[in-house]
């Protein structure tokens, strides 16, 4: 086992490399630069500029100045955020998102879960109906509209919660977030777990159980087993992107988690910033399927690692 | 000539899209959506020549006026109105009537009127052009007899004061546009992309997998955002950008199915008959792998939808006056506290459209795949 990570986590390296380097040359190929503004910098002025931030040099030379920094953890000046390093923003916007997104994945899992069981178990009633129809409706209807519906309902009308705002990450504040994050999380979980639960109730081992009259409660666990393999393979790329933030929770609840740099980023060619984020991003969606596949292994023991 | 009648009639098969079709039709949540998606789509085509309002006409007098099924001007708008437009002709209205489709008036003013500054009721939303009945004190008092100009806002305005009911039909266009467009590009690579990896098989099949791989780990919006900067936000590009993203996953499907496809004895068949790659994949291979893609694509188009409004959201969709579901509900998210039909009728046509894409979605599923009822 300890060997795969090991061997995991080696070819994620060149997968990253890959990713960095196309990144890299994408953003540059771009119209505009990060010192363009609404009335261009006098001449001299830009000149200066571009020196100090070695965007001078020959791009290929800049590829080289950055992946040679990158190696040594430092992920440059930010371009637009003139104050703060790279480095400096991830560290104080990631735990932010971090905390939201983890919370809104335990929530997701928590409700969705039972959901789907419940509508696998009673499939074609009127509680498998009413889980569907729950779950369609959030995955259809966008977030952006949640959120302000969540606002105007608990914020200002019911005054339970507050409208916005991060206060410290004080809980009050990471209610609305996180069921704002979660809802559409919840609606893609019981659904998933719906579709593989009924496949693994037809399956020959609970069928025996079932012979052997074993109560629903023993024969739900023994298929939740089963069931859980296609949400666990789901569960990785969504983790990835639920913990890196979400631009439109980020921007309306006026968090500062890094969700909002990426675009941020790309509007304002911050280039240190935008590579941040994608690396950021690579490394959580590298992280989570290497999690997911020894999950997998040790919830299926016909899978094999090797 | 016996023997012949005595042959039974061999019992007429029916294929996979036959019996796809009577158990789709047998499923009332997707018959159903298929009756609203037709109508939608209808609604969208031909509705916005129906209301009689251009879905970019700026109405300056309706700004925001909410949803309604009785005209506009209401009755307790129209002396204000008067007045308005009275001040605007230096003179003070009196003995306002208003009728069902006309106001009668006296402006009375210190010194004479201008008739020409009566264009003012003409060039308002509420009036047509007015018809001086009588004239009194050398023009100081003019009687004069207004047509009203009856406007329907069945959806009521938008915060410029265009027609929301037009624009949601017209932004229902673009957005199904999007989603069949970006869909059909995604079909089109994912599909060859797919086939060509799974039915070569071996080091090409990995390394084209292996670049998907790569593909998937770079965040998406990424990819949108470049794109939109590269295109300037062109719509017809953006369409493509977007579905050029979306075929990785019609790819991974489609790679599947081929790999088992290649193995097939007909695949062998053809192959020992000489048959070129290029057309076992076209004949033989990429037939065969539609039904999972018939599915994923009625489920692509919502996904497809929805990042369109979410583009429109980050303002990196459609631009103005062309307007999409996407763009519609971030208005309306952003006033929905002053002007909640504003969200409210936007949202209700998308989340309408997605529910029953959805709901088809499902019951192509389970009508091409029977395992799963």
């Amino acid at each position: 086992m300890l060997t795969y990570i090991l061997r995991r986590l080696a070819t994620a390296i060149p997968t990253l490399f890959v990713i960095v380097t196309i990144s890299f040359f994408l953003m540059r190929v771009a119209p505009g630069g990060p010192f363009d503004l609404e009335q261009a910098l006098e001449a001299k002025v830009m000149e200066n500029l571009r020196r100090i931030y070695k965007l001078d040099q020959p791009l290929f030379q800049q590829y080289l100045t950055y992946l040679a920094a990158l190696l040594r953890g430092d992920f440059g000046p930010s371009f637009y955020f003139r104050d703060f390093s790279i480095g400096e923003l991830f560290a104080q916007g990631l735990p932010v998102s971090i905390r939201l997104g983890a919370s809104a994945l335990l929530l997701a899992l928590a409700i969705g879960g039972p959901l789907g069981m419940l509508a696998a178990f009673r499939q074609n009633r009127a509680a498998d109906h009413a889980v569907i129809g729950f779950a369609t409706a959030g995955i259809t209807i966008p977030n952006f509209v949640v959120a302000p519906v969540l606002q105007i309902v608990f914020g200002l009308t019911l005054a339970w919660l507050p409208v916005g705002g991060w206060n410290g990450g004080a809980f009050r504040n990471t209610l609305l977030p996180i069921v704002t994050l979660a809802l559409p999380q919840i609606a893609v979980i019981a659904r998933m777990t719906r579709a593989a639960m009924i496949e693994t109730l037809r399956a020959n081992h609970i069928r025996t159980l079932r012979a052997q009259g074993l109560s629903t409660t023993t024969v739900a666990l023994h298929a939740a087993r089963g069931a859980a393999l296609p949400v666990v393979s789901y569960l990785g790329p969504a983790a990835a992107s639920l913990l890196t933030g979400s631009v439109v929770v980020e921007t309306i609840f006026a968090i500062p988690g890094i969700g909002r740099y990426f675009v941020e980023g790309a509007l304002n060619r911050d280039y240190t910033l935008v590579m941040g984020t994608v690396v950021v991003v690579a490394i959580f969606v590298l992280l989570f399927n290497l999690v997911v596949d020894v999950l997998y292994a040790l919830l299926d023991p016909r899978v094999r690692l090797e | 000539m016996s023997d012949m009648t005595a042959c039974p009639i061999p019992p007429i098969g029916r294929s996979l899209w036959q019996d796809a079709r009577i158990r789709l039709l047998r499923n009332r949540a997707a018959v159903a959506s298929l009756i609203v998606l037709a109508l939608m789509m209808l609604a969208c085509v031909l509705g916005p020549l129906l209301t009689g309002h251009p879905y970019d006409r700026v109405y300056q007098d309706y700004v925001r006026v909410p949803a309604s099924l009785s005209s506009y001007p209401k009755a307790e708008a129209l002396p204000g109105a008067v007045q308005r437009i009275a001040s605007r002709i230096r003179a003070t209205p009196s003995e306002v009537v208003a009728e069902a489709t006309h106001v009668r008036l006296v402006l009375a003013s210190q010194r004479p009127i201008d008739q020409r500054l009566l264009v003012y009721f003409d060039r308002s939303d509420q009036f047509g052009t007015p018809v001086i009945t009588g004239s009194e004190q050398e023009g100081r008092r003019l009687s004069l007899d207004v047509p009203i100009k009856r406007q329907y806002f069945l959806f009521g305005t938008d915060s410029n004061g265009r027609d929301l009911l037009t624009r949601t039909l017209i932004a229902g266009r673009v957005s199904l546009a999007i989603g069949l467009l970006a869909t059909g590009v995604a079909l089109v690579i994912g599909v060859v992309y797919g086939a060509t990896a799974g039915y070569l098989g071996g080091r090409i099949d990995m390394v084209m997998m292996r670049i998907v791989d790569v593909l998937y780990s770079l965040p998406f919006i990424f990819f949108v955002i470049l794109l939109v900067v590269f295109f300037g936000r062109n719509f017809i590009l953006m369409f493509i950008a977007v579905g050029a993203i979306e075929w990785l996953d019609m790819a991974r499907i489609v790679r599947g199915q081929a790999l088992s496809i290649r193995r097939q004895d007909y695949v062998l068949a053809a192959e020992a008959l000489g048959v070129s790659t290029g057309g076992i994949l076209r004949r033989h291979v990429i037939p065969n792998t539609l039904g999972p893609v018939v599915v994923y694509v009625t489920l692509l188009v919502p996904k497809v939808i929805l990042l369109e409004s979410f583009l429109s959201f980050l303002g990196l969709g459609i631009q103005e006056p062309m307007t999409s579901w996407g763009v519609l509900i971030s208005d309306g998210a952003r006033a929905i506290q002053a002007t909640p039909w504003m969200l409210i009728f936007p949202a209700t046509f998308l989340v309408t459209t997605l529910f029953a894409l959805n709901f088809l979605g499902d019951g192509l599923r389970d009508a091409l795949d029977p395992r799963d009822r």
